[in-house]
């Protein structure tokens, strides 16, 4: 079932897609979603609300391909994830992920960890380091290029993770809790950077958050309860 | 670079435990390499006795030892008269024991033998061989380890016997060997008429086919084979060898479960790191050959500080005066190129399930506590 009110964004393309989806754990003791439906546009920022195992991250798993559903469909791009032939080309090109922890490798330096995707998906260096550059003057992080981890704040870490995740320039962006572990201050200015760079590369962002004042500068706001999705 | 990085990283966050793992390698690889070189080398050794001055050795067909061959005096005189034959030298080996020595070698050969007229004799004189039937020359290692000097009686065995020459020779066996007339030894050891071997020197090494297959035709009892033949065919020399290479690869085999344990761990530990470079988009060969990667770089360097304590051992062992002549610590660049390759196929062996169980962590687990 898809929420009402997107049949007016239909002149756009539809990159996400869930149609019933049912996830659990357990063997079925857990149920986690139940019978999920969501679709999102080009460009769209969405916010997943909703309290502590809802099923926000479990979704974003699933689109992006880290997880199968139990039951359901989940589609990137017209294109089946769960059946999808190369999954490695849904992570590589087609989406991003950015977590609660920045998930960084401590002991590589910020272009280190950057470069890891484009390594991973065989980009050559000298388009790599052009992308990266360009990222890192977006995020501010050009003078810390060199810097490992460590030495990086908590603020810095995220958007490390946020260019890490925009590298190979994928169309979706899944992030999970992106600002959950950062204060006040730095929350909202990581945030603030988020929604200006997905609309700058014209990525679609999915957030799962349990801070409704950021979710609300969001597109739209999605509340999950009980393996379901409201839209608010 | 990021690659390499991603590899070596790992082994710098667990330095104590990456040392600990490249030491059990480095020190199999040292043991690998000082038992096969010094098996080697006393083969060779071995080898060296016999090839002294000649090409081909004529023994009994089917001994397991030369000690127990017997070749007798008729079939010396006519190989002797074959055009071909440039000379033909007898030689009796026998085991003998002294007061202290349970195991002395003893050589019975002629005066013209090569192993006479060529050594360097720091006494006597090389012409009063073989005059009586109780002289003896002493190797300069016997003759030190039997306390006799030149005009001495010694007891050796069941006799007393007069020291006529020292010599030294670059050869252990010979060095810590007793020297004595063909026909006294062949008395001594009760062989009378016999020697163990024929050492020959060709007129032309082109006729070794030929003189092989004639003594083939002539002696089917004898064979007749090429030093290189003798020392790869020569079955004491394989079991030597096979012996060699069985305790070093047990040592290997120990170092390979040390990095197989060392790898489980390593993947263990870094478990949330692979699921963060499976999101980046690693394919499982890629997270593989990290893996691999790892355990290359452990068991090469493993290899690298064994064959440097090995070499140095094996120096150490040249320079005991009580093992002077019996160690060449000559290394072979194929027993090197076997052993790097054996450490490396061990590591890489011991890497395997570490590679199976990286490569199956799957993502969404190891995130989904954060």
């Amino acid at each position: 079932m898809i929420p009402s009110g997107l049949q007016t964004r239909n002149e756009h393309r539809v990159v996400l897609r869930a149609e019933g989806v049912w996830k659990s754990y357990d063997d079925g003791a857990i149920a986690v979603l139940k019978g999920v439906d969501f679709e999102t546009f080009e460009g769209q920022t969405i916010a997943l609300c909703g309290p502590s195992g809802c099923g926000k991250s479990t979704l974003l798993h699933l689109f992006g391909g880290l997880d199968a559903p139990d039951r359901g469909l989940v589609s990137v791009n017209g294109v089946e994830v769960n059946r999808h032939r190369n999954l490695l080309r849904l992570l590589r090109h087609e989406v991003g992920f950015v977590f609660q922890l920045h998930n960084l490798i401590p002991d590589l330096t910020l272009e280190e960890n950057c470069l890891i995707p484009t390594m991973a998906a065989g980009t050559d260096r000298g388009t790599a380091q052009a992308r990266l550059h360009q990222l890192a003057e977006s995020t501010g992080l050009t003078h810390r290029l060199g810097q490992r981890i460590q030495k990086l704040s908590g603020g810095e870490r995220q958007r490390t993770a946020l260019c890490r995740a925009l590298m190979n320039r994928p169309k979706i962006l899944l992030a999970d809790e992106p600002t959950g572990s950062l204060d006040e201050h730095a929350s909202a200015a990581v945030f603030a950077l988020l929604l200006e760079i997905v609309a700058t590369e014209g990525v679609t962002l999915v957030m799962a958050t349990h801070d409704r004042s950021l979710a609300a500068r969001c597109d739209r706001l999605l509340d999950m309860h009980d393996g379901r999705i409201d839209e608010a | 670079m990021i690659f390499l990085k991603l590899i070596v990283t790992n082994l710098r966050r667990h330095r104590v435990r990456s040392f600990i793992c490249i030491a059990g390698i480095a020190f199999s690889v040292a043991a690998m390499l000082t038992v096969v070189t010094v098996l080697q080398g006393a083969i060779g050794m071995f080898s060296g006795i016999l090839s002294s001055d000649s090409e081909i050795i004529v023994f009994e067909r089917n001994v397991s030892d030369l000690f127990f061959s017997n070749v007798p005096a008729a079939a010396l005189e006519e190989i002797s008269r074959w055009p071909m034959v440039a000379h033909a030298d007898p030689v009796l080996f026998g085991i003998v024991s002294s007061s202290d020595h349970p195991v002395v070698t003893c050589f019975g050969v002629t005066a013209g033998d090569a192993r006479i007229r060529k050594a360097g004799w720091t006494a006597g004189d090389r012409l009063a061989f073989a005059q009586h039937s109780d002289d003896v020359v002493l190797g300069e290692r016997a003759a030190e380890f039997l306390g006799a000097k030149l005009g001495d009686r010694v007891p050796i065995g069941h006799g007393i016997f007069h020291v006529i020459g020292i010599l030294k020779t670059a050869n252990g066996f010979e060095d810590g060997g007793v020297f004595m007339p063909l026909s006294s030894a062949q008395s001594f050891f009760h062989k009378e008429g016999n020697s163990s071997v024929i050492t020959i020197k060709l007129r032309n090494k082109d006729d070794a086919a030929l003189f092989k297959n004639t003594v083939k035709a002539k002696f089917p009892t004898l064979i007749g084979l090429e030093d290189a033949e003798f020392t790869r065919s020569y079955s004491q020399f394989k079991i030597l060898k096979a012996t060699a290479w069985a305790v070093g690869g047990c040592g290997l085999l120990l170092g390979g479960f040390g990095v197989a344990n060392t790898m489980i761990m390593s993947v263990f530990t870094r478990i949330r790191e692979i699921a963060i470079l499976r999101v980046c988009g690693f394919s499982n060969t890629q997270i593989a050959a990290m893996i691999f990667g790892e355990s290359a770089v452990i068991t090469l360097s493993g290899a690298m500080l064994g064959l440097l304590i090995g070499a140095s051992l094996l120096y150490t062992l040249k320079l005991v005066p009580a093992l002077h002549g019996y160690v060449d610590v000559t290394l072979q660049p194929v027993v090197l190129l076997i052993v790097i390759l054996m450490a490396l196929i061990t590591g890489l062996a011991g890497a395997l399930y570490p590679a199976a169980y990286a490569m199956r962590v799957r993502a969404v687990e190891a995130l989904r506590f954060e």
